[in-house]
This record gives structure tokens, C-alpha cells and sequence, in this order.
């Protein structure tokens, strides 16, 4: 038996016997992630005990050095441990923009003190980020942001305004991009900088959205005072590091929804509309619907898997997440499209308890979302237009 | 297993690619077609992909051939669709080898498989009656008649039906349309008495037949796999066949799209290479990410089909479905980002069009196979 074999025997055996069987059912409200933090909260004790278990094996970040709270697991390894996740319906015990995209980008561009200061914390859930880059004028054209940080002797004074900040009043610590060159090309005066959210001068203010949610924040800098040694990479080089955490987010972002988990979305619409004589989703064109989302769904699962093992090869594009970012997305809105058809008059309801306050609904409304978070929809295009098909004066 | 191509695999595209490439490219299909070529592909190409080992790609080692995978087949087909070279390689070498290969007794496989390997034998699979693909409609019937059977009925789209020397034909021994039971698969010479051939001249100028067959009387030692039983035989077979036109589709689209793109970056209008503007800019982005798509879902389905052939009909639907409508995108976006060009006859981006639209329908269209998947998932 191969070393690979064997370790998907013992990982299938240990998560069989450590993954509590709650842990292992779809999610269906907020409370269901973890997100860890200084002021973290387990909405139940599966949630606790599994997210324990997890991160003692330093699998809440398989695939991040030892040293640093990681697993260790070499590419193939960690892609043995996700199917095995996968097959058995276990849930991510902890959610955090510290692993998905503060995480890779430190590991690439943080110094030793740095890495050794916060990765282990982001691994162990203690310290929970939030991420600044859009301002109020600064969207698709993230670069041209305003945020100023001004040099006082060892420190920086930050001044200006984040929107769109996703959970920054829940956040401990933030990464966030400002300018340290007025005077400079708008790419060239950038500075991606650390700083805990507790500092004298930073407040939050949550943003109402149609889902009747608040998950974003308005977060103001007024004269906050952060050491230099808080910057990742060179000072005035962060759009690097920010372009390089944008692949990373893009990749996570493409990856929105519930993928081959739970029961299959004919059967879902079947249950509110119904089914014929023959067994079969009743209503032909919804039908259709259905199945040309599933093989479209199906094989973004293959290429999202393929993206993996093209980049574990050294043959994938840099800018393929934007493709995915963009495809990932845009399918996600149109799953939700067809809930909502097939719940009908059942899904716009919005307090009841029948309808679990609304969650179809809302859900339905927060997907809107995806295809403008993290670079629209047109600008994942023109990224793929420019870097990958070289077309001229993108 | 990664989803990517082994480095052997790898060696064999680039083979493929180099002999397809210099010996057939599209002006090949182009001649033949001008001159109404009787072949319609070229024997002596056959000798050389014999010579390479293509033909004998699927036939087991102890049979002559190389005893290769599903994945090596899609990948020949991927670059068989990069110059839409007509070649008996889909009805041959993929089609009937399998079905002897997974059906045949010992007899039929030393009779046929080793000529199949050498490519001295030349089969086609008769399936399809309708104007759609319906395989479980099959309505040929084969009646008992002393030791064997008397096949009467017709068939359709017998993909190089007019060159074959061994025909596998799907009939009905039992049960009614629709059912599977009842179906059985049978070696018939093209030759017996009772079986007439017309060449179809197809709109993609590839070959193809109907074939009509009144009283054919077919020995018992003719029927492929069991009477009655051929029904897991033939949805086998077809899968494979499935995967191996998703394979060339995703070839066609690549190509076309290439082509296309490298006009956007050529041709100048308005003072401008057309590929400035953002409306074609981000319809070129589309079709690329819908093809990088597509071709990780066709990957994953010839990868199924070799490790885990019984359960790979739902990969292979999706497979089928996806190639279908990525290809008649890349075609359409193909005619039109070139223009008045893209509509001459001249330019060969018409080529592509035409057989991407034959592909669509071989073995079950984009909306054929979108039902199937439902099906499978029971919605």
C-alpha cells in the first residue's frame, strides 16, 4: 500500500472517530461557522469540540508549516484530507480571512517575526481579521484609494476611510492597504500594513444591505498611530502583496456555496413544486433549468479541482482565478435564482418561523453580492482578456 | 488522480499532434471534399496512424494493440478535432474495438480486434433510427430464424458505415421501444445478402451512412454479448464514444477560438484592432473560461470511464453536454468576430461550424444529455 493510501486510511479513520456526527450535516444559519477571535463564541459543543480536535492536529490550516500551527501536509496529502471532508459532509471548523488570504500573503511576503507572530494565532483562531482595501472612490479601481499614512519618526499616523470591510466590528486585527506615497503612480505608493483594530482612532459602523443584514462595515482611521515594523513587504511595493492576496480571495470567493453537499437541487425544488406521475421535477422548464445549472455546476467541481493540480504541476496562470472568481460566482447567483423559482410564493416569506426568518430569500439577496466583492464580474473579464488572452489596450 | 495529463500522455498528444498536424491539416478535409473524394479519408493516413500505434490504441496488448486508456483515446480525438480530419479512428478504433473488447468472446476478439490493431479492418456502429439519438428506441428487429436471427429495419448516422467491413448493429429481440431489456448487439457483414449501403453526404463533408436491412440473416455466433442483455453492452460503449467526441469538440473549440483570437488582434477597424473593445473583449474571456471548463469536465470523464467505468454515465453527460454547448459557442462567436470572412467558404472557420454542429448530435445532444443527468439525480 502506497504512503498515500495509507494516509487516506488513517485520515478517514480519525475524522470518522473525531468529526461529531452534528458537525456533519449542512449548515443553515450564520451561527453554524466559526469564525474564532478574541471575543469568539461556540454556538454549540460539536462546533467546539470538533474545531479543539481540529486544531490541535493543525488541521484548520493543513497545508501551512508546522512551525507555524500548520499540519504540514504535502499538496497530495491535504487534497486526500479535503475529499475525505468532502465524502462525509464534514464542516470547515473554522472560518477566517486569516487562513484564506492573510494567511498565503504573509507566508510570501512577511518576515520571520512577522509570520511567527501572527500565523500561529490565525492557525489557533485566536486572532480574528478583517480585511481594508475598497474605499468610498476607490471599487473596481481599487488603486486609486486615499487612505494616508504619514511618517512620525518609527510610526505611521493612518487617517482616512475603508467601505465594505466584512465583519470589521467583529474583527481583532486588520490588514489593510494605505497610501504611503502621495506623490507617486497610483500602484506605486501603496503599503499593505498590520494593525489591531482596538488602536486609539478606529471605528466601525455596520452597513444595512437588502438581505437585512450587516456583514460589511464603513471603518474610519482617525490619527491611528502604527509602528513601520507593522508593514508587509517594502514599504511603497504593497500593491504586490495586495494583488497576490486578491488571487487568494478570488479563489475563495469562486468557491461560494454549498457544491455537491446535501440534496441535490432538483430534489430540493421538487419538494415545493412537486413532482408528476412519473416521478419527475414538475415543471418542464424548471427542469431544464435544473440540469443545465447541474452540468454546469458538475463541471466547475472539475476545473476548480484541476486549478489545484495545474498549480501543484507549476502549469496554472496566475490570473486563472480571476476565470474562476468570475464563473464561481455568476453559477452561485443563478442557483439562487432557481431556489427562489422553485420556492415560489413559500420564498418570499421574510420574519416567519416556517421560513427560518426569511433565510431564502436572504440568502438569494446576499449572493447579488458575489459577482461585485472581491472585483466585479466585468473586471475578473478584462483581467482574463488582458493577462491571459493578451488582448490589446485592456 | 490529478487532473491533468501525464507526462505520457502527454508524449502522446504531441505525436498525435505532429503527424495530425503536418499530414492532415484542415486543407486535407477541404480537398477531399472538392474532390468528392468516394474514401472520403485518406487509407494511406490510416496506415500511418496504425503504424503509430493510434488504431490499436484501445485493443488489449495480447491482442496486438496497446491496451491504452480512455483518457489516451480523448487525447488523440482532441487533436483529430484541432484539424477536423476524417478518419475511421472514432468508428474503429474507438467505438468497435471497445464494444469487441468489453463484449466479445474469445472467438470475435482474435477474429477482428488484431486487424482492428493493425488497420487492416475497417467497423462501424449502427445505432441511431430517428432523426434524435434515442438508443433505448431502438426498433430494428431481430427475430430467431433456425440457429441465428433475420434482422430487418434501418438505420441512420452509421458514422463511416460506407467504408466498414464489420457492422455492430444494436436490434431488438425482445421487449418494447423504450426498454432496455430486449436489446442485442450483432457482427454483421456488409456484405450479406440484404444489406444495402447509401453514403450520406454529410454537411461537415466527414462520412457517415444509412443502411437498410431486410431479411439479414445473422449466425448466433454473431451476436455480441448476450441476447437480450445488450443493453449495459451498448450504453457502455456509447459512453465511450461520448467521451471521445466531447474530446474532439474540446479540440475544435481550442482551435477556433485561437484562430479567433488572433484575428481580434489583426484586424483594425475604426482606427482600432477590434480586439480593443470591450464588447469583444470580454465575450473572448467568456468562451476561454467556458473551454478551460469544458475541458476539465471531459478530463474527468475519460478519467472515470478508466477507473471507474460502471458509475462514469453522469461524468460522461455532463462531459457531452458541456462540449456540446462550449463548441456551438466557440463556432458562433468564431463566425462572428470574423466578419463577413468568417461567411465565406474560403476562410475554414465554416469547417469548424459544421462539425461542431454533427458532434452536437452524435451520440446524444447538450439537451439529451442535461435530461439524462436529471434522470440519473432523480428530478
Amino acid at each position: 500500500m502506497s504512503d498515500l493510501e495509507n494516509f487516506r486510511r488513517e485520515t478517514r479513520a480519525w475524522l470518522e472517530a473525531n468529526c461529531p456526527p452534528e458537525m456533519r450535516r449542512p449548515m443553515t444559519s450564520e451561527s453554524d461557522t466559526y469564525w474564532g477571535g478574541r471575543n469568539a463564541k461556540f454556538s454549540s459543543e460539536p462546533q467546539r469540540v470538533w474545531f479543539e480536535r481540529m486544531r490541535d492536529k493543525g488541521w484548520t490550516v493543513p497545508d501551512w508549516p508546522k512551525e507555524y500551527g500548520g499540519g504540514g501536509l504535502a499538496p497530495a496529502e491535504h487534497k486526500v484530507l479535503r475529499e475525505e471532508m468532502a465524502a462525509m459532509g464534514a464542516r470547515s471548523p473554522l472560518s477566517s480571512f486569516g487562513i484564506w488570504m492573510l494567511g498565503p500573503a504573509l507566508l510570501k511576503y512577511g518576515n520571520e517575526a512577522q509570520k511567527k507572530e501572527h500565523l500561529p494565532k490565525i492557525a489557533a483562531g485566536l486572532i480574528r481579521w478583517c480585511q481594508g482595501y475598497s474605499e468610498p472612490n476607490a471599487g473596481s479601481d481599487l488603486a486609486s484609494l486615499q487612505t494616508r499614512a504619514d511618517s512620525d519618526g518609527d510610526d505611521y499616523i493612518i487617517n482616512g476611510q475603508k467601505i465594505w470591510t466584512s465583519y470589521a466590528n467583529y474583527a481583532d486585527w486588520i490588514f489593510c492597504l494605505v497610501r504611503t506615497d502621495p506623490t507617486a503612480k497610483k500602484h506605486d505608493g501603496i503599503s499593505f500594513i498590520l494593525f489591531d483594530m482596538a488602536s486609539k482612532g478606529v471605528s466601525t459602523k455596520p452597513i444595512l444591505l437588502i438581505s437585512g443584514y450587516s456583514p460589511f462595515c464603513e471603518t474610519f482611521f482617525d490619527n491611528v498611530r502604527v509602528p513601520k515594523s507593522h508593514v508587509v513587504g517594502q514599504v511603497n511595493r504593497g500593491w504586490d502583496v495586495a494583488k497576490y492576496l486578491l488571487q487568494h480571495e478570488r479563489a475563495m470567493i469562486s468557491g461560494t456555496g454549498e457544491r455537491g453537499i446535501g440534496r441535490p437541487l432538483g430534489q430540493v425544488a421538487a419538494d415545493s413544486v412537486g413532482s408528476d406521475d412519473s416521478g419527475r421535477l414538475d415543471d418542464a422548464m424548471l427542469r431544464s433549468q435544473v440540469a443545465a445549472f447541474d452540468i454546469d455546476e458538475a463541471a466547475f467541481a472539475a476545473v476548480a479541482e484541476r486549478a489545484i493540480d495545474l498549480a501543484k504541476a507549476g502549469q496554472s496562470h496566475p490570473a486563472f482565478s480571476s476565470a474562476m472568481k468570475y464563473y464561481g460566482t455568476e453559477l452561485n447567483k443563478r442557483r439562487h435564482e432557481i431556489l427562489m423559482s422553485a420556492g415560489g410564493i413559500d420564498a418570499l416569506e421574510w420574519e416567519s418561523e416556517r421560513s427560518r426568518g426569511g433565510a431564502r430569500p436572504r440568502a438569494w439577496l446576499r449572493t447579488k453580492a458575489n459577482s461585485i466583492e472581491g472585483g466585479t464580474s466585468e473586471v475578473m473579464l478584462g483581467i482574463v482578456a488582458k493577462r491571459i488572452l493578451d488582448l490589446p489596450g485592456a | 488522480m490529478a487532473l491533468v495529463l501525464t507526462e505520457e500522455q502527454s508524449m502522446l498528444r504531441d505525436s498525435a499532434r505532429g503527424l495530425i498536424s503536418d499530414k492532415a491539416p484542415v486543407s486535407h478535409l477541404r480537398s477531399l471534399r472538392d474532390s468528392k473524394d468516394e474514401t472520403g479519408f485518406s487509407r494511406d493516413l490510416w496506415k500511418a496512424f496504425a503504424e503509430m500505434g493510434f488504431s490499436g490504441l484501445l485493443v488489449p496488448e495480447n491482442f496486438g494493440g496497446s491496451g491504452l486508456g480512455y483518457v489516451e483515446a480523448g487525447v488523440v480525438m482532441e487533436e483529430i478535432g484541432r484539424t477536423l480530419m476524417p478518419s475511421p479512428f472514432l468508428s474503429t478504433a474507438v467505438l468497435a474495438a471497445s464494444a469487441l473488447a468489453r463484449g466479445g468472446n474469445e472467438a470475435q476478439k482474435s477474429a477482428h480486434l488484431p486487424d482492428i490493431a493493425d488497420g487492416s479492418l475497417l467497423a462501424a456502429l449502427a445505432i441511431d433510427e430517428g432523426a434524435k439519438h434515442r438508443p433505448l428506441q431502438t426498433n430494428l428487429q431481430a427475430v430467431r430464424a433456425g440457429n441465428g436471427f433475420k434482422l430487418n429495419g434501418a438505420k441512420a448516422l452509421v458514422v463511416d458505415g460506407h467504408t466498414a467491413d464489420l457492422l455492430i448493429v444494436a436490434g431488438r429481440t425482445g421487449g418494447a421501444a423504450g426498454e432496455r431489456n430486449g436489446l442485442t448487439l450483432f457482427l454483421v457483414d456488409p456484405k450479406a445478402k440484404g444489406v444495402a449501403i447509401e453514403r450520406t453526404v454529410m454537411v461537415d463533408a466527414h462520412n457517415a451512412a444509412r443502411i437498410e436491412f431486410s431479411n439479414v440473416e445473422v449466425n448466433a455466433d454473431g451476436v455480441l454479448g448476450e441476447v437480450d442483455q445488450g443493453g449495459a453492452l451498448l450504453e457502455g460503449v456509447l459512453n465511450i464514444g461520448r467521451g471521445a467526441v466531447a474530446s474532439e469538440m474540446v479540440g475544435l473549440s481550442e482551435e477556433v477560438f485561437g484562430r479567433t483570437v488572433t484575428y481580434l488582434k489583426e484586424r483594425k477597424q475604426f482606427g482600432k484592432l477590434i480586439g480593443e473593445f470591450q464588447a469583444l473583449q470580454h465575450r473572448a474571456a467568456q468562451l476561454y473560461i467556458d473551454i478551460e471548463i469544458t475541458r476539465a469536465a471531459v478530463l474527468k470523464a475519460l478519467q472515470t470511464l478508466d477507473l471507474d467505468f460502471d458509475h462514469a454515465g453522469a461524468a460522461v453527460s455532463v462531459a457531452k453536454a458541456r462540449a456540446g454547448t462550449t463548441a456551438t459557442l466557440a463556432v458562433q462567436e468564431g463566425v462572428q468576430m470574423h466578419g463577413g470572412m468568417g461567411m465565406t467558404d474560403q476562410f475554414d472557420i465554416g469547417f469548424f461550424m459544421k462539425r461542431a454542429r454533427v458532434c452536437q448530435e452524435l451520440f446524444g445532444d447538450s439537451n439529451y444529455h442535461a435530461d439524462q443527468l436529471a434522470r440519473m439525480k432523480s428530478y
